[in-house]
């Protein structure tokens, strides 16, 4: 290592005295501070505003209808298969013309962990997780998700489903 | 005998006029500073009680005053009570001898700076007592930082005080102000440039604010002296501080910023222009200058810690301001010019 030279000693020692009683530091972070005083501002103002949020998130479930308005569920109990919360119960029987339809469709949302393994599982597409996430369950019971109220829910969200498939088809 | 009560409604009705504003002041500093302290953190702070937010400061007050007051069953209920009071007392009373304009004061006193310099050395009395009366470990933490910084703090500036003394010849605020006049390049800023930073930092630590807030360091020790203090008490306090802080920006903005005179006394051209200013916007603003400073600091610098603030009142501040002090009197003693100033002669 070479040595320092007695000069640069003194040097750096009359530098640090300068600095310090001439508050050059101090100066140097409020000039910072100060410029961020005048910065574009990061708050989004929640209930008006929102962050954006990506077509893959994962929120509340849905079961999705083709456009004739048929349930795309085939009850091939995948998705019950898969969960890892085992959220799902799922019972069947066939319909009157033949075909094999849930009669029961249960998701216990305390159990749910919002991974969507039952979307990536569904070889219909049926259950799909929606955008949805401002919701709450305020009393014993509304937990249980029933067929009824995750084909409401995709029927309400049917149009943001689709066009949210369709952006992420390619990576799918 | 109706004379005396006259005049001493008269005083009383001054004193209203000076504190029911003053207290304006302090409500809107702590929105000021909740909104400086955003936008310097890229936030844009309270904007949901009335427009921008204004209402924000009465509705904290109406929060404060509906709270229970609690006191803790083993503390000192008697000095519990008082230390908000003690605390609040002085930086109220601080007023009585700030000049707001030429002529326009409560009390014009000779010794005005020595009285203020006392009252805002006895402010440290009411978070004593409050940290002790708690009987609460952090609350005595808290005292014991602010009595060791006091002690060491008030030396600095008392003793940035003796220089401003010596140059004006005057312990009188009014006078003081009066032998700064001349301009901006005459106020005693300029001659006693140290000075002028170490009562500015000694102001700082004397009113406990950052960075010099470790008397109630919320890191270390939940809220220092007043973590037993709720609802009123705690407001009171609140109000003790922010009140010392605009008197602090008074007596710097009269001791070293030429008070009320505008700065552009004895300038062709501009002096004219801004001679329709009357006196006392100069000193608001002024005032509303190292206000703003002090919240900019708040937002800028961490805290100290416990010994590095005693090294920099004993080993930096004190050491400078006696050799600026000596400097200082030896101007005064020569008669060279900026130090000395003919008008108090």
């Amino acid at each position: 290592m070479k040595k320092k030279s007695r000069a640069y000693k003194v040097y750096r020692y009359v530098k640090h005295y300068v600095n310090s009683f001439l508050l050059l530091e101090l100066l140097s972070g409020l000039r910072l501070t100060g410029k961020y005083f005048f910065k574009k501002k990061m708050t989004v103002q929640f209930p008006e505003e929102m962050t954006p949020l990506s077509p893959r998130f994962r929120g509340l479930l849905a079961l999705r209808r083709y456009p004739n308005g048929e349930e795309r569920c085939i009850a091939c109990k995948l998705c019950e298969a898969v969960c890892p919360a085992l959220a799902i119960t799922i019972e069947s029987e066939p319909r009157l013309d033949g075909s094999r339809r849930t009669t029961r469709y249960d998701i216990d949302m305390f159990k749910c962990i919002n991974c969507g393994l039952c979307e990536e599982s569904c070889p219909v597409d049926s259950i799909v997780v929606t955008p949805i996430h401002h919701y709450h369950i305020s009393e014993r019971g509304q937990n249980i998700m029933t067929k009824d109220k995750l084909l409401a829910v995709g029927d309400l969200m049917e149009k943001q489903l689709a066009s949210d498939r369709e952006a992420d088809k390619k990576f799918r | 005998m109706f004379q005396d009560i006259s005049i001493l409604l008269w005083i009383i009705i001054k004193i209203l006029v000076i504190v029911l504003p003053l207290l304006l002041v302090v409500a809107y500093l702590t929105y000021a500073e909740r909104k400086v302290i955003a936008y310097i953190q890229s936030r844009i702070g309270p904007n949901r009680v009335g427009y921008k937010g204004l209402l924000q400061p009465f509705a904290d007050l109406i929060k404060l005053i509906s709270k229970e007051i609690i006191v803790p069953a083993q503390s000192n209920k008697y000095l519990f009570i008082t230390a908000p009071l003690l605390a609040l007392a002085p930086a109220l009373a601080g007023w009585a001898v700030i000049p707001f304009s030429e002529g326009v004061v409560l009390s014009n006193i000779n010794a005005g700076v020595l009285y203020l310099f006392s009252l805002s050395s006895l402010g440290v009395y009411g978070v004593l007592i409050a940290g002790w009366a708690s009987n609460s470990k952090y609350a005595m933490f808290g005292a014991l930082r602010s009595a060791a910084q006091a002690v060491s703090y008030e030396i600095a500036m008392g003793f940035s005080l003796v220089g401003v003394l010596l140059a004006s010849g005057s312990m009188n605020l009014t006078e003081i102000v009066n032998s700064q006049q001349g301009g901006i390049v005459h106020w005693w800023f300029i001659p006693l440039l140290p000075l002028f930073f170490i009562f500015w930092i000694a102001g700082i630590a004397e009113t406990n604010r950052a960075p010099f807030d470790l008397a109630e360091g919320e890191s270390e020790i939940v809220a220092g002296f007043h973590v037993e203090y709720s609802g009123v008490g705690f407001a009171l306090f609140f109000m003790s501080e922010y009140t010392s802080m605009v008197l602090i920006s008074a007596l710097l903005a009269l001791l070293f910023m030429g008070g009320w005179l505008s700065p552009f006394e004895g300038m062709p051209g501009l002096e004219g222009i801004f001679f329709v200013v009357p006196g006392f916007v100069w000193f608001f603003a002024k005032i509303a200058f190292f206000l703003f400073v002090y919240l900019w600091i708040r937002a800028t610098f961490p805290r100290y810690r416990y010994d590095q603030l005693m090294r920099l009142g004993w080993k930096v501040l004190i050491p400078a301001t006696i050799i600026w002090l000596i400097v200082t009197a030896l101007m005064v003693l020569g008669h060279v010019k900026p130090w000395f100033s003919l008008v108090t002669i």
